[in-house]
C-alpha cells in the first residue's frame, strides 16, 4: 500500500490510508466505583471487521457506547478519522468537546442495539428515512428513496408502510439496521444485536450482517455473543474481561490456539455447544 | 318554591354567559399547556440553580390557593408594578400558570415514561437536541397522557365560578346578578350547576373513552 499521498489525508479518504480510522488510547470508565474499562488501547483498520467476545459484564458494550458517544470516557482519548471525538481544542488547549463537536464527528458512526430501539410511532419506511431528512438535510423524496433501497437490502421492502409492533423481532432489527445503513456512516457498531431475538430469528439478522460485511468497505464493531458468527465475519476477534483486552487475533488464531488462560476458559463453554468444527 | 316561568326566563342570560365560562376554560388551558410544557422542559435543565427555580416555582405555585392567585394577579399586580390585565386576561393567566404546574408533571410522567433507548436510538442517527425532543420524545410522550390532560381540562372548567371574584361575568356571577335583581337564587344557581353539569358530564365520558382507547393499544 505504501505511504498516503498528502492529498489522500487532506481529502480524508478513508479506505486506503494505513492510518486506523478508529483509535483508543487508555480509554478508562468508571461508572462509580466499578471501572468497566481500564486503560483499553485498539486501532480499528479502515474496512476491518471485528468481532468483540467476553463475558458479560466484562465492558465490551461499554467500548461500543463510547464510541458512539452515548457515554463519555472518564479518562483516555478516542480518535475517529484522525480526530479526537472526546475533546476539541480550544486556544490550543484540549477541553472535554462541546455538543456541535460531537455531532460533527458523531455522523460517521452508526449503532444498531441489542433492543432494537425503533421509533414506535413510525411507520417502517418513515423509522428509516426520519434521520436523512432532520439530520442531513435531503428532501423528503431523496431520503425515502434511499431508505426504501436500504430496506430492499436488508429483505423488507414489502413493510414500508407497516409499524415496528406490527413486525417480528427479526424483522424489526433488520429495519434497525437499515435505519443506520443509510445515514451512511464509516464504522458501524453492532451491540448483541442478536441477543434479544428468539433462536429462529436470529438467521436473519446474521444473514444481513454477512452481507453487509462482504461488500468490504464499511468497518464494523461487532460486540456478540455468537462465536460462530463472529468466526464467519470477523477479521480480527478480541476477548475482553473484566474491562481488559485480554487476548485478540484472528478468529483462526484465537478459537484455535488461544493462549490465555482466560480466553481458553470462556471459549470452552462455547465449544461444548454451538462450536464444533474448526 | 320553583318557578318554571322564571328559570326560562334567566336562562337565555346564563347561556349567554357560558360562552364567556368557555372562552376562559379554553384560553386558560391553552395557556396551561404551554406554561406546562415548558416547565416540565426547564425542570429537566441540566443547569441545577434553573431546573431548582422552577421546581420552586411548581410547589410554590400549586402549595397556594388559585383564588389568592388570582387576587394577586387581578387586584395586587396593578397598583404595585403598574402592569394590569382585564378580568379575562387576569383569570387566563391565572389558571394557566396554576394548572400549568400540574400539567407540567403530566408532561413529566410521560416524558420520564419514553425508555432510554430511545434516546440513544435519537443521538446515533445523530438527532440535534431539538429535533430529538420534536420528533422523537414528544410524539411518543404526549398521546398517552391526554386522558389526564382532558381530565385536568374538566376539572379546570369546573374552578372557573373563581373568576367571578375578580369580576369576570362568567355563568355564576350572571346568575348571582341576576338573583340580586329579582331576589330569586333557586333557579339561576340550580340552572348554573345544570349547565356545569351538562358540558362536563359527557367530556368525561369522552375523556375515560379515549383512555380505554389508548389501553387497547
Amino acid at each position: 500500500m505504501g505511504m498516503p499521498s498528502k492529498v489522500e489525508i487532506e481529502t480524508e479518504t478513508d479506505s486506503m490510508t494505513d492510518e486506523p480510522i478508529v483509535r483508543y488510547r487508555k480509554v478508562a470508565k468508571n461508572f462509580g466505583e466499578l471501572q468497566v474499562l481500564k486503560k483499553v488501547d485498539l486501532d480499528i483498520a479502515p474496512g476491518e471487521k471485528i468481532a468483540v467476545i467476553g463475558p458479560s459484564g466484562s465492558g465490551k458494550t461499554t467500548l461500543a457506547r463510547l464510541l458512539m458517544t452515548l457515554e463519555r470516557p472518564s479518562s483516555g482519548t478516542i480518535e475517529i478519522d484522525g480526530e479526537l471525538l472526546w475533546h476539541e481544542k480550544v486556544n490550543g488547549k484540549l477541553v472535554p468537546a462541546g455538543e456541535k463537536h460531537l455531532q460533527h464527528h458523531r455522523g460517521k458512526i452508526g449503532m444498531v442495539f441489542q433492543q432494537f430501539n425503533l421509533f414506535p410511532h413510525m411507520t417502517v419506511l418513515r423509522n428509516v428515512a426520519e434521520a436523512p431528512i432532520q439530520v442531513l438535510g435531503l428532501s423528503q423524496k431523496e431520503a425515502q428513496k434511499r431508505a426504501k433501497q436500504m430496506l430492499a437490502k436488508v429483505g423488507l421492502a414489502d413493510k414500508l408502510d407497516a409499524f415496528p409492533s406490527q413486525l417480528s423481532g427479526g424483522q424489526q432489527q433488520r429495519v434497525a439496521i437499515a435505519r443506520a445503513l443509510v445515514m451512511r456512516p464509516k464504522v458501524m457498531l453492532f451491540d448483541e444485536v442478536t441477543s434479544a431475538l428468539d433462536p429462529e430469528l436470529v438467521g436473519e439478522v446474521l444473514t444481513v450482517i454477512k452481507e453487509i460485511a462482504a461488500e468490504g468497505e464499511m468497518t464494523m464493531l461487532l460486540v456478540t455473543h455468537e462465536m460462530d458468527f463472529a468466526r464467519e465475519v470477523a477479521d480480527r476477534i478480541i476477548f475482553i474481561d473484566d474491562g481488559k483486552i485480554v487476548e485478540q487475533g484472528t478468529p483462526k488464531a484465537l478459537f484455535k490456539h488461544p493462549r490465555n488462560p482466560r480466553t481458553r476458559s470462556f471459549l470452552s463453554r462455547f465449544r461444548n455447544n454451538n462450536w464444533k468444527d474448526s | 318554591m320553583w318557578d318554571w316561568e322564571f328559570a326560562f326566563y334567566v336562562m337565555p342570560d346564563i347561556l349567554k354567559a357560558i360562552r364567556v365560562t368557555i372562552a376562559a376554560t379554553l384560553a386558560g388551558f391553552a395557556l396551561a399547556l404551554a406554561v406546562g410544557l415548558a416547565l416540565a422542559l426547564l425542570r429537566r435543565s441540566a443547569f441545577k440553580p434553573l431546573s431548582l427555580a422552577t421546581i420552586g416555582f411548581i410547589e410554590f405555585v400549586r402549595s397556594t390557593p388559585l383564588l389568592i392567585q388570582l387576587f394577586f394577579i387581578f387586584y395586587a399586580l396593578p397598583l404595585s408594578t403598574g402592569i394590569s390585565f382585564s378580568a379575562f386576561q387576569a383569570g387566563t393567566i391565572g389558571l394557566g400558570f396554576h394548572y400549568g404546574t400540574y400539567l407540567s408533571e403530566v408532561y413529566r410522567s410521560g416524558i420520564d415514561a419514553i425508555p432510554r433507548g430511545q434516546w440513544e436510538a435519537a443521538t446515533a442517527l445523530n438527532f440535534s437536541r431539538l429535533r430529538t425532543w420534536t420528533k422523537i420524545i414528544l410524539p411518543q410522550a404526549i398521546p398517552p397522557t391526554v386522558p389526564v390532560m382532558g381530565n385536568y381540562l374538566i376539572a379546570m372548567f369546573k374552578e372557573t365560578p373563581l373568576l367571578s371574584a375578580i369580576t369576570l361575568v362568567e355563568m355564576l356571577q350572571t346568575a348571582k346578578i341576576i338573583g340580586s335583581d329579582c331576589y330569586r337564587y333557586l333557579e339561576p344557581f340550580t340552572l348554573v350547576g345544570i349547565f356545569f353539569l351538562l358540558l362536563s358530564y359527557p367530556a368525561s365520558v369522552l375523556v375515560k373513552r379515549l383512555e380505554f382507547q389508548l389501553k387497547q393499544q
